[in-house]
């Protein structure tokens, strides 16, 4: 049966390769599905050589397993664009809840002769495993809107949080040193799991990109902890691809909110709110009609769309479409300019803007498009607010301060669609809305998106 | 096929460093499908868990093993679909359709 066993060991290389493939066809949208075929190829040929393995005696259960999962896989794989973050929250916590039931059985099987580095690695697979799993079923909660999406925040809320967590390590280490206290083990899984939906309750809708990203990470890399206690090169490669990916996301996601990294990892989101929220509209603001929108937008010839999650929230993509195709057919330059964090997972505007069939080569990073501020004559934003706070720039009082924007207030004219003059996320007054050049234009994104298009295409034909 | 500490560590390390090194150069665009790609691939956890219910060694693991199973393979199912559906919309300008 050595040939079995040789067999494994090839679909498992060959699988490995296949996935690092996956991710490197990722990289451009022009070869991106390539990346999932390859990935999927790689999935189908590690299953089938495991299948394979010569210790397995009972294939019915197996075989159960697959066909469930595959029931309930496949509403997951059909949901609409704008529910993917909970979705991939949702699989997240999937995703930890196989790591953490393999840890503990594996644990149960070897216990009390759990070799010290053994017992080191099953217990970070089933830590990290038990608190991704709550942590991720509550950040799909709160995204689905199940649970109340408001941050809770409480006195001492950190010290609680770190206090669970060091209670939990010191578990560990305990049972690294003494294996045989099996009673132990079931507290190392139940203070994390208590641990996931602590952390997340001080969390907010606006901090979820950043959320999202780092229980990627952790998720990945309880996996590649089971690697190791499994003995698996397959396993651990797979987990410390997916724990990168999840950390350059976070990382990325806390450089584009200005956090410090260590803020995000300690779960101390949300903290800052509550500040300003003293100064209330007294001051004149400039609003305009649809007919006028439509007018300026018309006479322009460059236009940046700045969109945010209050697009998404509104469903008005389509209307932005429209928009986009009405502009683009009497020659203006259109083009979006899409923050870090806009939406509710990193890249979700993207996502939403594809579906509505706009070209992915407009869709512009904000690196990509600053620069071209002060040559736009345009710049329409549409459900976003704290990314084009020109305070993050200039105030050092400002709680943004620091924090990377859009610099729309470098366009020649600003146009704003908002429900009303009510703060942002984070309670901060926005001084964009005040200057000149800026029209507000109040009312739903969606109906207002609509009536300017009626205005350009009714005007001309 | 056994490996040891060292082995297992060296081996993470590398993955690490490639994993930096590819994810590094996915474009933001790509950011929502590249995070449910990645999460399917973690989905070969599933490994495991085939193995722990295969072999049938206790009652728990049997059980929390088919489990285990259902989950990891609704995220592989899920997971590749969605980011298939999703990569399809990307679409470049130039020749659009009427």
């Amino acid at each position: 049966m050595i040939a079995a066993e040789h067999i494994i060991e090839v679909t498992y290389l060959i699988a490995t390769a296949l996935f690092v493939l996956s991710l490197k066809w990722l990289s451009s949208p022009v070869t991106a599905r390539r990346g999932v075929w390859a990935g999927e190829a790689g999935m189908l040929l590690a299953v089938a050589g495991t299948l394979l393995h010569q210790g397995i005696v009972d294939y019915k259960l197996i075989a159960t397993g697959l066909v469930l999962g595959t029931i309930i896989g496949v509403p997951l794989g059909r949901v609409a664009m704008t529910a993917v973050p909970q979705r991939t929250a949702l699989s997240h916590a999937f995703g930890a809840l196989c790591v953490t039931l393999v840890g503990t059985s594996e644990f149960y099987l070897r216990a009390p002769n759990v070799p010290g580095f053994m017992m080191g690695v099953l217990s970070l697979e089933v830590i990290l495993g038990a608190l991704t799993f709550t942590g991720s079923l509550m950040a799909a909660g709160k995204l689905q809107e199940v649970l109340r999406q408001r941050p809770i925040t409480y006195k001492g809320q950190n010290f609680v949080n770190l206090g669970l967590l060091a209670i939990a390590i010191g578990i560990a280490v305990i049972l690294v040193l003494h294996p045989e206290k099996m009673y132990l083990f079931p507290f190392m899984i139940g203070i994390p799991l208590v641990f996931g939906v602590m952390m997340i309750i001080p969390i907010g809708g606006a901090d979820m990109p950043t959320v999202i990203s780092l229980l990627n990470s952790y998720a990945g890399l309880s996996a590649a902890a089971m690697g190791f206690v499994l003995q698996s090169k397959l396993l651990i490669i797979a987990g410390a691809l997916d724990g990168a990916s999840g950390f350059i996301l976070s990382v990325n996601m806390s450089k584009a909110m200005n956090r410090s990294f260590t803020n995000v990892l300690f779960g101390a989101f949300g903290q800052e709110q509550a500040t300003a929220a003293g100064a209330k509209e007294a001051r004149p603001v400039r609003s305009a009609s649809p007919e006028e929108a439509a007018g300026i937008l018309t006479a322009a010839s460059k236009v940046v769309i700045v969109p945010g999650y209050g697009m998404a929230v509104a469903q008005a993509q389509h209307k932005v479409r429209e928009l986009y195709d009405a502009l683009t057919k009497r020659g203006v330059d259109v083009k979006f300019g899409i923050h870090p964090v806009a939406g509710r997972m990193p890249g979700h505007m993207n996502v939403l803007l594809a579906e509505a069939d706009i070209p992915y080569d407009k869709l512009l990073a904000m690196d990509e498009i600053n620069g071209d501020f002060p040559q736009t004559d345009v710049a329409l934003v549409i459900g976003a607010n704290d990314v084009t706070n020109p305070a993050a720039r200039e105030d050092t009082s400002s709680p943004i301060y620091g924090m990377p924007i859009l610099d729309v207030d470098k366009a020649h004219t600003v146009m704003v669609i908002k429900r009303s003059m009510g703060a942002g996320f984070a309670g901060i007054e926005n001084p964009l809305y005040y200057l000149d050049k800026t029209l507000m234009l109040f009312g739903d994104a969606r109906n207002f998106v609509g009536a300017i298009v009626r205005e350009i295409s009714g005007g001309h034909n | 096929m056994k490996l040891d500490l060292m082995t297992s560590l060296y081996v993470f390390m590398l993955a690490a460093f490639i994993g930096f090194e590819v994810i590094r150069r996915v474009s933001p665009l790509l950011h929502t499908p590249l995070m449910s790609l990645t999460n399917a691939l973690d989905a070969i956890a599933v490994v495991g868990a085939i193995i722990l219910v295969g072999e049938g060694k206790s009652t728990l693991a049997t059980i929390l093993g088919t489990i285990a199973i259902v989950a990891a393979t609704s995220n592989i199912v899920g997971g590749f679909m969605i980011t298939d559906r999703m990569l399809k919309m990307f679409k470049a300008s130039g020749p659009r359709k009427p």
